[in-house]
């Protein structure tokens, strides 16, 4: 590719694009995909694109799945772009995810409880064995209405054995208007991590299971369904709804031996994300947890509890970008690099000549 | 059984390679013994080593118990007893005596378990030092040298702090009074179980590539100290159903204004008492 001829560079890109939409087409004997396909069919790469994305849109999202073939933290890129040239005019009420049209809702603490553990559309408990029957076609059957049930949080509440989590600040801070200051507050950080990369996260959250950065999670509770986004416009000064989201949340609950201040009692991880996005939810929940270490009163000793680490680096959107600067062109300073490299050598080399003279 | 793949899921080779880990962990009871542990169609951390452990010492005639958490209907339960029914058209069975290998996960039935049966533990981490020391070059080192002071100093920090040791779950055993071992996170109640077992009890960790086995009539005693010996705990409960006293209950909730009930965790068991009753 006529990478180097830099004046060329023109023309270069031009057909280096063209081809990139040939190549994205692929095969023209084969119908091309429509945005509705994929936001139907591929829902949860939709999912993954909305969160880290941070814009709650499926048509938006699945034409970024498509224009970007498929790359989803492209796809993720692509919306977050476009995502920074809307105004935000205003800002919802917290969720009340307890009113949630519970779609999946288990709990790993207890075998039953009010509402019950409702399974929903899950890949647990598939066998990953291949379904070659799948190209056949399938119907599947109408999805149930959601339901409502009581967040298992408050069972444990109930009987002072959760940590009491303190108020926010009144506004929670936003990284896509501010930049990411430390120390970061609880609000901001999990923000970060709704935003962040979920396969950072998953690494991260699993090291904590595996020694680095103790955790003894248990899933309090997983509820995926819909939840109504309120607001109060100030002219109007009442909530209005403005629409319903689906999301994902995770309540993570942690055995915790107590401190100074505090009572032996249960510490709480926390994850939310945009659709159902399960994975990514409960990996959130135990690296915010891990970054609680200080806030516990515990030794910041793995890489998950360092907040400006996990900060820093989950996402993937900033990561991406600065790891593949790498190829952009870096002559002038490779090159001041070699008369360096060059100098010391001589410089080396002529103090080895000069012992062996001795 | 399912058409395109070898009885038990596994291919021969692979089973054999599992089976000469387990003759070597057999061999050294306690001793964690790496194994080319394969992908399974099950994720990592849902059982694949106890899944693969189980499908290497499978045959036609055994009769498997599957449990989780105790329970027999429980969903991973459920799913895995129907992998082991689609790919090896075994047997299955929720009584614990009628079982011939019974893989679990977090329990050892309350029905004591006989010579000839084979239990197969599911296991997250084999390593007992995890907390202690992440690095799995150091602690295989420890073990080679039964260093294992780390662990008493920490059961004594907990003593030293609580009055007690706080592990609930997968509290540290020696084996043989030679190798520490993970008794995977069954809970400090079924610790005492493993001691002297007459039935055969294998451990297999799929995702860190681990086996270890006790064998029957193998000396296993849960770490303590002199003038702190170790104590099993239960919630302080009969069970609601069949009315034993000295099971081990899972609590269930039944409304929202701080209404428990207790059952045994043990399904098999509880089932049976009340038959009996």
């Amino acid at each position: 590719m006529a990478y180097v001829a830099v004046k060329g560079g023109e023309r270069a890109i031009a057909a280096a694009h063209s081809w990139l939409a040939e190549t994205r087409r692929g095969d023209t004997s084969l119908p091309e995909l429509t945005t509705g396909q994929i936001a139907g069919q591929l829902g949860l790469a939709v999912d993954r694109v909305m969160g880290e994305g941070s814009c709650y849109d499926r048509d938006l999202a699945a034409l970024a799945i498509r224009q970007a073939r498929g790359d989803m933290i492209e796809a993720a890129f692509l919306l977050r772009a476009y995502r920074t040239t809307l105004p935000r005019f205003a800002h919802t009420e917290p969720l009340d995810t307890g009113a949630m049209a519970v779609r999946r809702r288990i709990s790993a603490t207890y075998k039953d409880l009010p509402g019950g553990q409702m399974l929903g559309p899950t890949f647990d408990y598939t066998h990953r064995l291949l379904d070659f029957a799948m190209a056949a076609g399938t119907a599947p059957e109408a999805e149930p209405d959601g339901m409502k049930m009581a967040p298992v949080a408050g069972i444990l509440a109930g009987e002072g054995l959760l940590q009491d989590e303190p108020d926010g600040p009144d506004m929670p801070g936003d990284l896509t208007r501010e930049p990411l200051l430390f120390p970061a507050g609880r609000d901001v950080r999990l923000q970060a991590l709704a935003r962040g990369d979920e396969g950072f996260l998953l690494a991260l959250g699993y090291s904590t299971q595996r020694g680095y950065g103790n955790t003894h999670p248990f899933v309090g509770e997983i509820r995926m369904g819909e939840v109504a986004v309120e607001i109060v416009p100030p002219e109007l000064g009442f909530v209005i709804d403005i629409g319903d989201i689906t999301v994902t949340e995770c309540d993570m609950v942690n055995q915790f031996a107590g401190s100074k201040t505090a009572p032996p009692q249960f510490t709480r991880g926390y994850g939310l994300v945009f659709g159902h996005a399960e994975r990514k939810a409960m990996a959130m929940s135990l690296v915010d947890r891990a970054m609680r270490a200080d806030e516990l009163g515990e030794d910041v000793t793995a890489p998950a509890q360092d907040i400006e680490f996990v900060l820093y680096h989950c996402d993937n959107v900033e990561a991406t970008g600065f790891v593949e600067h790498l190829k952009l062109p870096h002559y002038v300073d490779f090159q001041s690099e070699l008369e360096t490299i060059r100098r010391m050598r001589a410089d080396a080399m002529a103090e080895e000549r000069a012992e062996a003279a001795e | 059984m399912s058409e395109g793949y070898n009885f038990a899921y596994l291919d021969e080779q692979t089973k054999r390679m599992i089976r000469r880990a387990l003759l070597k962990a057999v061999a050294i009871p306690g001793h964690q013994v790496p194994f080319g542990a394969r992908e399974m169609p099950l994720p990592y951390g849902w059982g694949t080593g106890g899944i693969q452990v189980t499908a290497a010492v499978l045959g036609p005639e055994d009769r498997l118990k599957v449990i989780d958490q105790g329970a027999d209907d429980t969903t991973n339960a459920v799913s895995i007893r129907a992998f082991f029914a689609r790919v090896a058209d075994v047997a299955t069975t929720t009584r614990t005596e009628d079982a011939t290998v019974i893989q679990t996960r977090h329990r050892i039935p309350e029905t004591e378990l006989t010579e000839g049966q084979i239990i197969v533990y599911q296991v997250p981490i084999p390593e007992p030092l995890f907390k202690l020391e992440p690095s799995r070059a150091a602690t295989r080192r420890m073990h080679a040298l039964a260093d294992y002071g780390l662990m008493h100093v920490r059961l004594y920090e907990d003593i030293a702090r609580y009055g007690h040791v706080a592990i609930a779950y997968n509290y540290p055993v020696m084996v043989n009074g030679r190798y520490l071992m993970a008794p995977s996170p069954i809970p400090a109640f079924d610790n005492p179980k493993m001691h002297m077992m007459p039935a055969l009890q294998l451990f297999g960790a799929g995702r860190e590539k681990r086996i270890y086995a006790v064998p029957p009539y193998t000396e296993v005693r849960s770490l303590d100290f002199d003038d702190h010996p170790f104590r099993a705990t239960r919630a302080p409960h009969r069970c609601a159903l069949c009315g034993s006293g000295h099971t081990y209950l899972d609590e269930v909730v039944t409304d929202d204004r701080g209404g428990r009930m207790y059952v045994c965790s043990d399904t098999d068991w509880c089932e049976r008492t009340r038959e009996a009753a």
